[in-house]
Formats: C-alpha cells, sequence, structure tokens
C-alpha cells in the first residue's frame, strides 16, 4: 500500500525548546493512525506542521504528495481538520457553518447543499442543520466539526485530541463515527489522544515522549512486546522478593508504588505455580492483559494516567463542554 | 470567480451575525439617539451659533454627524470583531483555507460596511422627525456614501485588529481611535472657528470629509468646508490606502 503520509527528521524548536526533535514515519492509505503520548509529549506541535499551521524548524514531510514546505495551499486542501480547541461560529446554523467551510475551500454553491446532506446524515445532526450551533450541546458540536471537516472531501482528516472533555457516552459515539467514516469515506484518519483505551482503536500507534516517537507498531505488537500478562503483586517484603523472582523465575520485577510489576507468559498459569513455590509472603496478587498504559509505563517508566488531569485539560474541557460563548 | 465567492460567503456571514442580533442592533442605536435628542436639543437652546441663519436648528447641524458617529462606531466594532473571532477560534478556521488571504479581508471589510451601512440606514430614517426632509435624490446620495465611509473605517479598523491578540486592548481603541476621530471629525461642532491645531488634525480625519460631505448632501445652505466631489475623492482615496494596508497586515500574519 501506497503512503499518503511521510514525515522525515521533523523538527521544531521554540527558543531553546525542543518541542519536537526530528521524527519519521510513514502513513499508509486508509489507516487509521493515532499519535499517544501526555500532554507536552509533542503531538499538537507535530500535527501544527503536519497541517501547515506551523513551519518546521528543520526536515521535510509530504502529505499527498504535496511538500508542507513548499505547496501549502495543495496540502491543505487536502486535508480536513478538526482543532483540540471549538473552532465553529455558533452564531450561525449547522448548515451555515458547512456551507461556509465548503465556499472557502473552493466548492460551488450546489455541491455544498449535497455534500452538506450527505456529512450532516454521517454524524447524525440532519435534523438539526438549521439550528443555530449555540443550542448545541459539546457532542454535537465536536460532530459538527468532524462534519465541517469532511466536508471539502478531504483525503486526510486530523483530528487533535477529538474526545477531550466529552463524557464517555459521547465519546463512544466519537469513535463509531470514526469507524463508520472509514467505510464511507475511505478516508485516512491521524489523531492524536492521550486516553490509551480510545488508541485501541487505531490500526497502528505512534508513542511520543519528549518530542521524540519511542515506539511504533499496532496495539496488538506493543502489547506483545510486554512479553505476556502484567501481574502485580503485594509482599510484606518487596525487596526480597524482587531477588526471589529474578532468582527463581528469572523475571524482573519493578518497584511501583508499594506494588511490584512484571510480565510473564501465560499469567493465569503462572499465578499457581507462584504461589505454591514463593517462599515470601503474598499479600496481594492482580493478573491481566496488557493495556497501552503498561505499554507506556515500560517504554518510559511513568504512567500517562497521572499526567491526564491537569488544570488546563480541565479548563479545555470545562470551555468545551460549555461551549465559549461571546459575550454581547 | 473562485475567490469571489470566498469574499461572497464572508460577507454573508457578518451581514447574517447583525440581522440576528435584533437587540444590539436597537442598544447600539441608543448612543447615537441621545446625542441627537439629548445633547442636541440641550445645546442647541443654550447657545445660539454665531452667523446661523433665522430658523436655524442646531439638531439639524448635528444630523450628518449623528450619522458618521453611527457608521464609525458599527464599522470599529465589526472590524474588531475579527479578536473575537480569534479568542473563540473561528479565526482558525479561515485561516487555514486554502484561499488567498485578501479574500478574507475583503470580505471582511466589505462585511463591516454593510453592517454599518445598514446601521447609518436605520438611523437617517429618523431625519424627518427633526425637519429634515429625505427626497430620494438625497437617500440615493447619502446611502452610498455612507458605505464608502464605512468601508473606509472598517478597513482602518482592520489593520488594527490584525494586531490585537485580546479584547484587552480595547479600550485603548476607544480612547486613541474612535473618540478622537468623532471629535475631531466636526461632527458635534463646526470645524469653521476651530482653533489652528484643531483643524490641522482634523484634515487626517476621514470622517472629517465624510461628515462634511453629508452635511453639504442634507443641509446644502450650512455651507460645508469642501464640494461634496472633492469629500468623496478624499474618502475614497483613504478607503483604498487602509484596504491595502489591510491586505498587507493580514497576509502578515502566521
Amino acid at each position: 500500500m501506497e503512503s499518503i503520509i511521510s514525515v522525515d527528521s521533523l523538527t521544531r524548536h521554540f527558543g531553546d525548546l525542543q518541542a519536537v526533535k526530528g521524527v519519521s514515519f510513514d502513513i499508509k492509505k486508509g489507516e487509521l493512525f493515532g499519535f499517544l503520548g501526555p500532554n507536552g509529549a509533542g503531538k499538537s506541535t507535530t500535527i501544527s506542521m503536519l497541517c501547515t499551521l506551523l513551519k518546521p524548524t528543520s526536515g521535510s514531510a509530504t502529505l499527498n504528495n504535496y511538500s508542507i514546505v513548499n505547496q501549502q495551499n495543495k496540502v491543505r486542501a487536502s486535508i480536513g481538520l478538526v482543532f483540540q480547541d471549538p473552532s465553529l461560529d455558533d452564531r450561525l446554523t449547522a448548515f451555515e457553518n458547512l456551507q461556509f467551510h465548503g465556499i472557502i475551500y473552493g466548492m460551488n454553491r450546489a455541491s455544498v447543499a449535497g455534500r452538506a446532506k450527505e456529512v450532516l446524515k454521517l454524524v447524525e445532526l440532519y435534523d438539526r442543520r438549521n439550528e443555530l450551533v449555540k443550542t448545541f450541546s459539546g457532542g454535537m458540536k465536536r460532530r459538527l466539526e468532524i462534519a465541517r471537516g469532511l466536508m471539502h472531501f478531504p483525503k486526510i482528516l486530523f483530528l487533535d485530541e477529538p474526545t477531550l472533555g466529552l463524557d464517555p457516552q459521547t465519546r463512544n459515539h466519537i469513535w463509531s463515527y470514526l469507524h463508520k467514516l472509514r467505510v464511507e469515506e475511505q478516508i485516512t484518519v491521524f489523531l492524536t489522544t492521550h486516553y490509551m483505551d480510545e488508541a485501541e482503536n487505531c490500526d497502528r500507534i505512534a508513542v511520543i515522549d519528549h518530542g521524540e516517537i519511542i515506539a511504533l507498531d499496532t496495539p496488538a505488537a506493543l502489547k506483545d512486546r510486554l512479553g505476556g500478562d502484567v501481574v502485580r503483586i503485594k509482599t510484606t517484603d518487596n525487596e526480597s522478593a524482587i531477588t526471589e523472582l529474578k532468582e527463581r523465575f528469572g523475571l524482573d520485577a519493578v518497584a511501583e508504588d508499594s506494588f511490584l510489576r512484571f510480565e510473564v507468559l501465560l499469567g493465569e498459569t503462572f499465578v499457581p505455580r507462584l504461589m505454591r513455590d514463593f517462599t515470601g509472603h503474598i499479600t496481594s496478587i492482580t493478573v491481566h492483559e496488557p493495556t497501552l498504559d503498561d505499554v507506556f509505563l515500560s517504554l518510559t517508566g511513568r504512567a500517562i494516567r497521572s499526567e491526564s488531569t491537569d488544570g488546563v485539560d480541565r479548563m479545555k474541557a470545562q470551555a468545551r463542554m460549555y461551549g465559549a460563548r461571546r459575550p454581547h | 470567480m473562485r475567490n469571489l465567492r470566498v469574499v461572497w460567503i464572508i460577507w454573508l456571514r457578518e451581514v447574517k451575525r447583525y440581522l440576528r442580533e435584533k437587540i444590539r442592533i436597537i442598544t447600539s442605536l441608543t448612543m447615537p439617539a441621545l446625542y441627537l435628542f439629548v445633547l442636541g436639543k440641550g445645546l442647541g437652546s443654550s447657545m445660539a451659533m454665531r452667523g446661523a441663519p433665522p430658523g436655524f436648528d442646531f439638531r439639524q447641524f448635528l444630523f450628518p454627524g449623528i450619522l458618521g458617529m453611527t457608521v464609525l462606531m458599527t464599522a470599529i466594532f465589526a472590524a474588531i470583531s475579527i479578536v473575537w473571532d480569534r479568542e473563540f477560534g473561528f479565526l482558525k478556521e479561515v485561516m487555514v483555507a486554502p484561499v488567498p488571504r485578501w479574500t478574507i479581508t475583503l470580505g471582511k471589510g466589505l462585511g463591516g460596511s454593510t453592517v454599518a451601512m445598514m446601521q447609518g440606514v436605520i438611523m437617517l430614517l429618523l431625519a424627518p422627525t427633526i425637519g429634515i426632509n429625505l427626497t430620494p435624490a438625497i437617500v440615493a446620495q447619502v446611502v452610498p456614501l455612507l458605505f464608502l465611509v464605512a468601508f473606509s473605517i472598517t478597513s482602518m479598523g482592520i489593520v488594527v485588529a490584525a494586531r490585537m491578540k485580546t479584547m484587552e486592548g480595547f479600550q485603548m481603541i476607544m480612547n486613541f481611535f474612535l473618540m478622537p476621530m468623532l471629535f475631531l471629525s466636526g461632527a458635534i461642532f463646526s470645524l469653521k472657528n476651530a482653533p489652528g491645531w484643531m483643524s490641522f488634525l482634523s484634515k487626517f480625519d476621514p470622517l472629517t470629509y465624510g461628515v462634511d460631505a453629508l452635511r453639504g448632501i442634507m443641509l446644502p445652505e450650512m455651507q460645508p468646508l469642501h464640494s461634496i466631489s472633492f469629500n468623496v475623492v478624499v474618502v475614497a482615496f483613504f478607503s483604498t490606502v487602509m484596504i491595502g494596508l489591510a491586505v498587507f497586515a493580514f497576509n502578515r500574519q502566521d
């Protein structure tokens, strides 16, 4: 399959800060590609450069065979964008927002009407097409933004944290639309998220941290790298337990708060063996199949969760839920 | 053709937003109405204009100035709405579109001017209440002139708004642009007997020529400073320079 996005050592500095340190990757046509990482990892900076909103300090990339450095308008015409922050005009109706978008992307009025109907039906907002956006809920606004991103038949749809600040039910809805539009529109989807469970929906994931891609693979392959199931135990003496796990079972356990974590093949059959042969005293034990959280943890040595609800994030979430209003 | 469609849709958005805010239309008419009926009546009866013909009504003198003031305020607000668009994210949607930037500037300029002209027309309808006859000839000259004046001021506003990142600068705009432009334009008092420094400064205020032309059309007996055609040429020249600067300022955005 041919690549629709090729990124070659893309770098961006902000003063002394290296936000993105030479990332390279390829995305195939029709792929659902996820950028996963904590806030400040360089996700949004990378996506801004690919969307030509930000000039790279060095490196290059092509989208739909157009260069982001010197064919900006061609790149812009090839992509649909759903920004992290809302960008609808809430004094216009749903249809008028789509019409505005279609026209500034070079469509004529006749094709705007037909296409608006299609994309509004896709996100199930057709019945509300003539209502002002300021009456919409946070989830509806997101859906409308996705519809708007699709208006001009883009080859690639970029979504920056598409489910940020939405409740779990609405998040699931958004995902069902994303899966549906892949089938109906045959489009390549590039999204960023810091929700691990959502990243599982992607065909491939790039894990990014401190401006570098530290892993890039399918979710299944990433989890396979961990070498089995994740076991967490609590013992009365964790330090000697680490030694015993190493010597008797050949396992590298890591202390994590008051727990010890290690990965082992066929965890469910290993636990009875551990109970039988372990000489120390185990007070608690859990076994689970690896998640992307575990992957991130083993790659970076820290959990993504602890960083995912900082103040800025909550503020953004609130702004989105209640909808930013213009004062009169 | 494609670019003109972009200009049209940006213009249409401005006009739709204006027409949907009926309450704002009414409330922003209260200030000029206060000037006209309260300030105009009060000042008029407490002073007698030097050399004024018998039966002179200060409110009639004031009226073209009030039209200019209405257009000035609406046009500046329309231009400054770019800053709202930036704060609320909508500007991003426009800026990433694969269109030349001048289409955005021009659409915004024409949209703001249309809105300001409409607001001026609503004020114009009050003319008969102070004894100014609205003949078809007067209306046919005043309405396009209101548009032209609005266009020059909206364009100037865009030059300023292109640089503003937040609405915090708005008070500054009021103090440094709006009020001086209004006072120096001869909208509220005649510039004929104004001190030298004031009449010097007023020469750089586009509203001076706009108000003078309006006065020339509506009240020819009041002896305007310049001929109507001279005023129109100056305002048109100012508009051209300002829209050029606006396009330049907007192109430099990243």
